[in-house]
């Protein structure tokens, strides 16, 4: 197995999951209901921890300790997708980021529960539980929602237009994937993709959203090469902001 | 966080010659025996409104609290502090939420107490109209203000409604972890580089003034309520509180070597109470009337919060499907 591939898979999963944790804990005091601020707590919480242990997985293969990796690398060393660094914009965009990648990732972490890289597959089987309930969370809403009010509705469906290009970006290509799935790791973000799309379609269809028509749109490539937004600079330098201080001090 | 410091104003008038005179025994007989009146009991309307007052501005205590520490949880160094401080607001969220629900059931509904939040019109504790201005202000948050609340909960879980003190068991259980948290927070910084025991230090001084405001204005300046205290509404006086935080926390932080900004505060060992400058209440009530550093802000963000998110509440009482929460 070539350590090259499993890592860099490793980074984006890692990167996805700390950059849209991280996002989600911004709602924290500012929810439209208190419900809501717990709920994305829940998730950031859950989508942060998930990160530390895929960052443990990478320092076990050599890179450097997970908060050094977290905390001390810039915009272009990390490997997320542009739309995990999306400010979180009203409730109806974050609602819709959340519904669009944590049915990508569900999915993700199951396909990676059968990979033939032993530790991973160990660590997707427990992160698929956790993300039962997100994605429970993200159904109930986006159906309640996409089917309530006037207002309701067409905020959601706003905010599905201009995240889709954003969501295509979480399947960005590899370099290595036709590597990755002769040695049994991953099947592939083509694969991935397919079964995401049948399933928000299905969810999208049971409200009064449209599915935007996804042949016509440029996905958002770039984040799995280092290249991002405006915004991601910004949070990283507030998240690193105490740590960078003094990086050998224990906090 | 958050309870501590209630504000109770001085009752005009009881009303108490308006209550039937042999249900009013009734009740102060059953709060004597200790036991807990519950939502469909008999009560005094100046119960009902004294206790909604209070656990309303508990629970805005909480919410209002996660501000200051809430802005903190996007810059905590390393994973196990992101992590740790995220659980520990969610939770201060989430005992507003307990708090809310037992304030409901004595009659106000949560959307009309936030409104009044909102409003200006209840209140919430003073201390969080101060700013947190680095990573050792949030640490002093979590170990003692926290530390501050659980004295004060404590106290009040002992008291003789019902609901607020099942509430408040559960609300300690978890509080008990946010001052081990913060403890935990502070002696690394106590024990790391100088930088960090400067900024711990800077905190302190910061923080003291207000902290010593927290358990509310002197005893012998304070409204007494004898009302009160027999139907177990206020537990203990706001000295009380205060001496026994002293004394259980003053020395913990000078164990760590860092100083308090009061040359006077020391314990009298004669009497077994803590004596100290008398904190400055010109200050608390400018403060708690709206003139603090931070009132307009903390207001304003809770303002929009509810303003951005009112089509969410709107679009909820359109009848469709149940709301699922995630666990953690
Ligand atoms: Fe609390
Ligand atoms: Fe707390
Ligand atoms: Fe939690």
């Amino acid at each position: 197995m070539n350590e090259i591939t499993i890592k860099e898979l490793l980074y984006k999963i890692a990167d996805d999951q700390l950059i849209l944790g991280h996002r989600n804990s911004e709602w924290t005091g500012f929810g439209p209901l208190l419900e809501e601020d717990i709920a994305f707590s829940s998730m950031a919480q859950d989508k942060v921890g998930q990160s530390q242990a895929m960052y443990q997985l990478l320092h076990e293969l050599g890179e450097a300790e997970p908060d050094t990796v977290a905390f001390m690398r810039n915009e272009d060393q990390f490997h997320n997708c542009q739309l995990t660094e999306l400010p979180n914009g009203e409730y109806d965009f974050s609602l819709i980021r959340h519904f669009l990648f944590d049915f990508a990732y569900a999915i993700r972490f199951e396909m990676l529960a059968n990979s033939s890289y032993e530790p991973l597959a160990k660590l997707s089987k427990k992160i698929q539980g956790e993300l039962r309930y997100h994605t429970m969370h993200a159904n109930t809403w986006i159906k309640q929602l996409g089917s309530a009010t006037e207002e309701s509705i067409s905020r959601l469906q706003n905010s599905l237009n201009e995240a889709m290009p954003y969501s295509l970006g979480i399947f960005e290509p590899s370099p290595y994937e036709a590597e990755l799935k002769s040695e049994g790791i991953f099947e592939g973000e083509e694969v991935l993709k397919e079964k995401w799309l049948a399933k928000i379609t299905d969810v999208i269809n049971q409200t009064q959203l449209q599915m935007p028509d996804i042949s016509t749109l440029t996905p958002k490539y770039g984040g799995r090469k280092g290249k991002h937004t405006e915004h991601l600079q910004p949070l990283l330098d507030e998240m690193a902001e105490v740590f960078r201080i003094d990086p050998t001090a224990d906090w | 966080m958050y309870g501590g410091g209630n504000t109770f104003e001085s009752i005009k008038a009881t009303g108490l010659e308006n209550e039937d005179p042999i249900k009013l025994a009734e009740f102060e007989a059953r709060i004597e025996r200790g036991e807990k009146i519950e939502p469909h009991d008999w009560m005094p309307q100046l119960y009902r409104k004294q206790l909604i007052r209070m656990i309303e501005q508990h629970a805005h205590s909480e919410i209002i609290g996660a501000l200051p520490e809430g802005t903190w949880i996007t810059r905590a160094p390393g994973f196990k502090r992101k992590l740790a401080l995220m659980a520990k607001v969610q939770d201060e969220v989430g005992h507003a939420q307990l708090l809310y629900g037992a304030a409901e059931t004595l009659g106000k509904p949560r959307e009309q107490m936030l409104d009044d939040l909102v409003s200006g019109k209840s209140k919430y504790s003073n201390i969080f109209n101060y700013p947190a201005f680095t990573w050792a202000d949030s640490c002093f948050i979590s170990w003692l203000v926290d530390a501050g609340a659980i004295v004060n909960q404590l106290a009040n879980a002992r008291g003789s409604y019902g609901p607020y003190c099942r509430a408040l068991e559960r609300i300690c259980a978890e509080e008990s972890f946010h001052l081990k948290y913060g403890h935990h927070c502070v002696i690394h910084l106590a024990t790391g580089t100088e930088k960090q025991r400067e900024m711990m230090q800077a905190a302190i001084n910061r923080w003291w003034a207000p902290m010593m405001h927290f358990f509310g204005p002197a005893d012998k300046a304070s409204v007494h309520s004898e009302i009160l205290m027999r139907w177990k509404v206020k537990m203990s006086s706001n000295d009380e509180q205060r001496n026994q935080f002293l004394d259980m926390y003053v020395p913990k932080i000078w164990e760590l070597g860092f100083t308090i900004p009061d040359p006077k505060l020391g314990k009298n060992e004669a009497t077994g109470k803590w004596e100290y400058t008398e904190p400055d209440w010109e200050e608390f009530k400018r403060v708690i009337n709206g003139d603090g550093p931070c009132n307009a802000e903390r207001l304003a963000v809770r303002r929009t919060a509810e303003e951005r998110g009112r089509w969410v509440r709107q679009a909820l009482l359109a009848p469709k499907t149940q709301y699922v929460a995630p666990l953690a």
